[in-house]
């Protein structure tokens, strides 16, 4: 039968992530010395099982990569290796390239192995062995002569083998699979009826086996499971004496005495065991089955890589409960239709509201199966803090609170890099050093806390730390160099705060190799505002700094602010939306490169035409008695002229590439009440599209609405 | 056809060999553990062959068969361990707890179909 062992990867894949992970947190909860067999056992059974997973799954590289570190992870179980801080780190590293190494694979891409036999070498220094001890596979492969070969073999099984579920019978029958087998019974130590034992085997076989290319090895694979629960003689036999011969088998050693015996004539016994004293059984299979000849090969795997989450059970019951209800009220309602009257039209009325209560929580219960605990995000960061306190020389430690709230998972996905250039900023400009400390009169060991919590229909993820907080000063002098604000302007404590996370400012004086990377964190607020949450900041001098993150709970509903342009219905994210008003004409001021500027109290705000940039023929009317909504995308503002404001409401967000394709300026598509489609505005690039309009950079243009304002 | 106990903390272990055994005919009860395979084969009585994994939480394979073995219902039920070449020793204290013989890992589902049928039928 074949099997197509790559429709498995995918789920080996996922479990190997988690295995990995697994040891990550047991390795980072091992200190030196430790003797948790608890934990070491955790952490062995996942490398044990990565190991397994890979080498049958036919990855082995990754198995034989492995095998050291489950090497290492045995001998500490049995204590034969005491947990040291180097073993660890060397561990770690190797969970770091296994998972590297797993995930080239699941890509399918090729693998770079010199960090991989950087650390095998490593490892083959702690474990004492200078060469490579890569696993053996166990089969010996069958010698593939094609001579025809006879055997004489002498079987004995000990009293109690049936006893370990091996049974004669079958081993005889795969014997016959071999070649051509003749067995005689021997019964010398079959005792009388009423002393036998049914649970013990008393009888023994002479077995001659003859066909071509039939190995030893093949014979004693057979054996294998049974050598220590019977006597067993192997010897080949001239062709000559295949026939049945009345001499004593042939011994493979002396201690085969049972064998010695004659074989006996066929007697009243044996007779009524076997018809005849020879039994001569035929295979169709004559070649030996070698497991060399099926040696897993590393195929690569075939089909899509469609993405699979992992579903609580509880969610899937809830949701076949759901559906469940969902038919009942939809036969409800259909019968009612059937004898609809007047009467019956509250029952009408009351289903319909029953149905709707029924969508809204299968919607609810659907959008739940894409939410996984925040925990995924977390996980790493002990890692991570772990080793920035080597490198920083800080001594921090990491404490997470609510990581069972749930996220959706794209969301999740996208958060891994925000996240992670927070914590290392709090690592590296937050945190002092335990000397620093111990000078203010804090406790040497600083706290980074990451939270999450649920706040409104929102997660809120916060990033404190303990550290030094901001400082003002510095930021305002910062803030004057790069420009950003002017000198002698009067500022609050948070719209200081608030500038660290304006383009432009940096308050590294160096661009460290941690947190620096050029990249400021007013790409980790834009990142934010991508997934149409937002990032404060609050610090207070000398006692720490917080980053507040605020996410929607999904990315595939959006609240949106439904708008006409023309005659075609778009909506916009309600959460980009700063105000709306009444487009007045003598509040458009026309400048230089032919931009519209809007004067908002003391703002000027450029103004885009929707109806241009989507291309709409322009309708009667004057323009300008027209709404403007002024929306606001990476701290800056635009006006965008639409006909007129309709509902706000929810709508679920379908995607133009799968139907469609990508449209710039669109997010996607969503059905409307009324069976129609409305598309669905990105601010981003609509920022992008009517700057390219105007044929001006947009620094340009709020330079010049900065002029103007001035 | 035959009543398999397939015991392997791992899912994706649990799936293939389940899925082979499944598509030669064959009925699969699987178990994630020793614990819950001891549980599960004291409410069958019919299992015809266990094939269970070494390491695993809870219960290990070694004292699931230990255990098995000494149950009436399982005193001559082949029982197969899913073991690795690197624990050697592990098959030797296996047959002392009574197993009939082992599947070496890393396998293929065409191996696994051939060394079952060493044992039944």
């Amino acid at each position: 039968m074949a099997v197509d062992i790559s429709q498995f990867h995918e789920m080996f894949f996922e479990e190997s992530f988690e295995g990995l992970e697994v040891m990550e947190n047991g390795l980072l909860n091992l200190p030196p010395g430790s003797s948790d067999i608890e934990l070491i056992n955790d952490i062995f059974r996942a490398a044990h099982s990565i190991k397994g997973g890979a080498g049958t799954f036919g990855f082995n590289e990754v198995s034989e990569f492995t095998h050291d570190l489950e090497t290492l992870m045995d001998l500490m179980r049995e204590g034969k290796y005491s947990v040291t801080s180097e073993a660890v780190e060397l561990m770690l590293q190797a969970v770091d390239c296994l998972r590297h190494m797993l995930t080239e694979l699941k890509d399918k891409r090729p693998i770079d192995y010199s960090n991989a036999s950087e650390i095998s070498k490593h490892f083959k220094l702690i474990l004492e062995k200078p060469e490579s001890t890569a696993p053996e596979p166990e089969q010996v492969s069958a010698t593939n002569d094609t001579e025809c070969k006879s055997w004489r073999i002498g079987f004995k099984p000990n009293p109690e083998m049936l006893q370990t579920g091996n049974e004669p019978y079958r081993i005889i029958r795969e014997l016959g699979e071999l070649g051509c087998l003749v067995v005689h019974v021997l019964l010398d130590d079959l005792p009388s009826y009423d002393l036998i034992d049914p649970c013990e085997c008393y009888l023994a076989w002479q077995l001659d086996l003859s066909g071509e290319a039939v190995s030893r090895d093949a014979i004693d694979e057979i054996f294998e499971w049974v050598i220590d629960d019977a006597e067993i003689g192997v010897e080949e036999l001239s062709g000559a004496k295949i026939s049945i011969s009345q001499e004593a088998p042939a011994q493979h050693s002396d201690d085969s005495k049972e064998s010695n015996n004659p074989l006996p004539e066929p007697t009243a016994v044996s007779g009524e065991v076997l018809p005849t004293s020879a039994v001569a059984i035929n295979s169709e299979a004559s070649i030996p089955r070698s497991l060399e000849t099926t040696k897993p090969k590393a195929e690569p795997a075939r089909g899509g890589d469609s993405k699979s989450i992992r579903v609580n059970i509880e969610k899937v019951d809830a949701l076949i409960n759901m559906v469940g209800e969902m038919v009942i009220t939809q036969s409800m309602l259909c019968q009612l239709s059937k004898e609809y009257n007047e009467e019956s039209h509250n029952e009408l009325v009351s289903g319909l509201a029953q149905l709707e209560a029924n969508t809204r929580e299968l919607q609810e219960s659907v959008m739940s199966l894409r939410m996984m605990p925040i925990s995924f995000a977390f996980n790493r960061f002990p890692r991570l803090v772990r080793d920035l306190n080597r490198q920083l020389e800080k001594d921090v430690e990491l404490v997470l609170h609510g990581e069972q709230t749930e996220l959706d998972k794209t969301v999740m996905e996208k958060l891994g890099d925000p996240l992670t250039h927070l914590v290392r900023n709090a690592m590296d400009h937050g945190m002092e050093t335990p000397q620093e400390r111990l000078e203010q009169g804090k406790p040497e060991k600083g706290k980074i806390e990451l939270k999450a919590f649920y706040e409104g229909g929102a997660v809120v993820i916060q990033i404190c730390d303990d550290g030094k907080g901001l400082d003002d000063k510095k930021i305002q002098a910062k803030a004057i160099s790069n420009s950003l604000i002017q000198e002698g302007e009067v500022l609050s404590r948070e719209e200081i705060q608030d500038l660290i996370l304006r383009p432009g400012f940096s308050t590294a004086d160096e661009v460290s190799d941690l947190s620096g990377r050029g990249v400021g964190l007013d790409v980790v607020k834009q990142n934010i505002r991508a997934l149409n949450g937002s990032l404060d900041v609050q610090s207070k001098e000398n006692s720490g700094t917080t980053f507040t993150i605020r996410l929607p709970l999904t990315l595939a509903i959006v609240d949106g602010q439904l708008i006409r342009v023309e005659d075609s219905v778009y909506i916009l994210p309600l959460t980009a939306i700063s105000e709306s008003l009444q487009l007045e004409e003598k509040n458009i001021n026309t400048v230089a490169g032919g931009v519209d500027l809007y004067r908002i109290r003391d703002e000027n705000i450029p103004v885009v035409h929707l109806n241009a940039l989507f291309g709409h023929d322009k309708a009667e009317g004057s323009e300008y008695a027209k709404m403007l909504v002024v929306v606001e995308s990476n701290e800056r503002k635009i006006g965008l002229v639409v006909d007129e404001l309709l509902d706000q409401q929810q709508v679920v967000i379908k995607s133009l590439e799968a139907n469609y394709q990508g449209v710039e300026g669109l997010s996607g598509a969503t059905i409307l009440g009324d069976g129609t489609v409305a598309l669905i505005c990105d601010i981003h690039d609509i920022f992008t599209m009517s700057a390219g309009q105007y044929q001006l950079s947009f620094d340009k243009i709020f330079q010049s609405g900065h002029n103007y304002a001035a | 056809m035959a009543t398999i106990l397939a015991v392997d903390d791992s899912a994706s272990m649990r799936q293939m060999v389940s899925f082979t055994l499944q598509g030669a005919g064959h009925e699969v009860i699987e178990a994630e553990d020793g614990q819950v395979a001891y549980d599960l084969a004291q409410q069958h009585s019919n299992v015809d062959l266990v094939l269970s994994d070494v390491n695993m939480p809870n219960m290990d394979g070694i004292s699931l068969i230990k255990a098995l073995r000494g149950m009436d219902s399982y005193k001559f039920t082949p029982m197969l361990m899913l073991t690795t070449e690197s624990t050697k020793d592990k098959k030797m204290e296996g047959r002392a707890a009574g197993a009939t013989g082992w599947i070496v890992k890393p396998f293929n589902p065409d191996q696994l179909l051939a060394t079952i049928n060493k044992v039944i039928g």
